[in-house]
């Protein structure tokens, strides 16, 4: 049981985005201040990257690529050297025109770093959204005196 | 030998061309070949005994401190104080982000979001915030619905989380460079998003501008 505990592993980043997408929704749903609410929206955003980073890290490490030679292989690499990652190849035809040794394709395990990509466009859209609300909030000081998202009822019917 | 090659080529060639036609069935075959021959674990043993005892020791700091002061935000009326409290929030995200071996993502977050967004609501809160409209209470119904809503969702999430299933995990020898890799990929797999993303900033950086600007009659 502490074992479990202390080998950190993928459930307790899930616990722990949890938990803060949960003050997220509370601060959403308890505050009458707008900037309140926007601070809510981060901490939701927050714990959604935080949840994609921890499946890249843990679920998601890498990825199967062919690549058709030895030379594409990138830092960060690893060769599958299984003979099932060798593609099948055709028996020895009659050499009609003889090539030079063609480079055989391999297959390598990439390491993935999708997770991490969404959370970098989640920080800057995160950016985005919180520059366009804060010039709305202060427009709608600078007519109502006030940030109360309970006096923005100008469209109500 | 002559008859029966007119036989074997088309057989051989289609073999050969459905291999490299369906990869993904290749690479799901590939990913139980690296599960059975035991990388995994081994990886996986690696990998925790690379720091000891110290490890969970970061994480349990840097949770402590996500969970306690994303909590305070809830709590707290103050403007002023949810946002310092918000400043705690994603600076130990941040950490929990190097954790996670991903120390671009972590850079990203202290300098776009703490320096960036936090400093963006900061000013929100100088510009907006006169005394008597920094407190905005709300009615103790308001309160009790907001946490029963809070309390469902959380409850809906940890239910998703127990009733989720996961395939094992694949391998990779190491993460590299988690800059280069962040580089390659925004300018190959996710070229388009990231045009978008820059388009989108464009857009925001002129709309937000106009927007906030005072009018004069």
């Amino acid at each position: 049981m502490l074992n479990d505990l202390l080998h950190i592993g993928l459930t307790h980043f899930v616990v722990l985005s949890i938990a803060l997408a949960g003050a997220g929704v509370a601060t959403m749903l308890t505050k009458r201040n707008a900037i309140g609410i926007l601070i809510g929206v981060e901490l939701i955003l927050n714990a959604a990257s935080l949840n994609l980073v921890a499946f890249n890290h843990y679920q998601w490490r890498a990825t199967p690529v062919t690549l058709a030679a030895k030379s594409e292989m990138l830092p960060g690499d690893k060769l599958i050297e299984s003979p099932a990652a060798k593609p099948v190849t055709t028996p020895a035809k009659p050499a009609r025109k003889a090539k030079p040794a063609a480079p055989e394709p391999v297959r390598v395990l990439r390491p993935a770093i999708d997770g991490q990509m969404f959370a970098l466009f989640i920080v800057v859209l995160a950016a985005a959204e919180a520059a366009v609300a804060l010039s709305v909030i202060l427009n709608f000081y600078n007519r109502y005196g006030s940030i109360d998202v309970e006096r923005a009822d100008a469209l109500h019917g | 030998v002559t008859s029966r090659q007119p036989f074997d080529r088309p057989t051989d060639g289609g073999v050969s061309s459905t291999v490299f036609r369906d990869t993904k069935l290749q690479d799901r075959q590939q990913t139980t070949a690296t599960q059975e021959s035991g990388l995994f674990q081994i990886a996986q043993q690696a990998s925790a005994d690379a720091l000891g005892p110290v490890t969970p020791a970061l994480f349990f700091c840097g949770a402590a401190l996500v969970v306690v002061s994303a909590w305070a935000i809830v709590f707290s009326s103050s403007i002023v104080r949810m946002s310092f409290f918000l400043l705690l929030t994603l600076g130990s995200i941040a950490g929990l982000f190097f954790f996670l071996e991903a120390e671009l993502l972590g850079a990203i977050q202290l300098i776009v979001y703490v320096g960036g967004t936090l400093i963006l609501i900061v000013f929100g809160v100088m510009l907006t915030g006169k005394p008597p409209h920094t407190r905005t209470a709300i009615r103790r119904s308001e309160v009790v619905l907001g946490s029963l809503i809070a309390l469902v969702l959380t409850g809906g999430l940890i239910v998703a989380w127990l009733r989720l299933t996961l395939p094992v995990a694949v391998d990779a020898a190491n993460q590299g460079n988690p800059v280069a890799a962040a580089g390659r990929a925004m300018l190959s797999t996710y070229l388009a998003p990231f045009e978008i993303v820059g388009v989108l900033l464009l857009v925001v950086m002129v709309g937000a501008a106009h927007i906030a600007r005072r009018k004069t009659q």
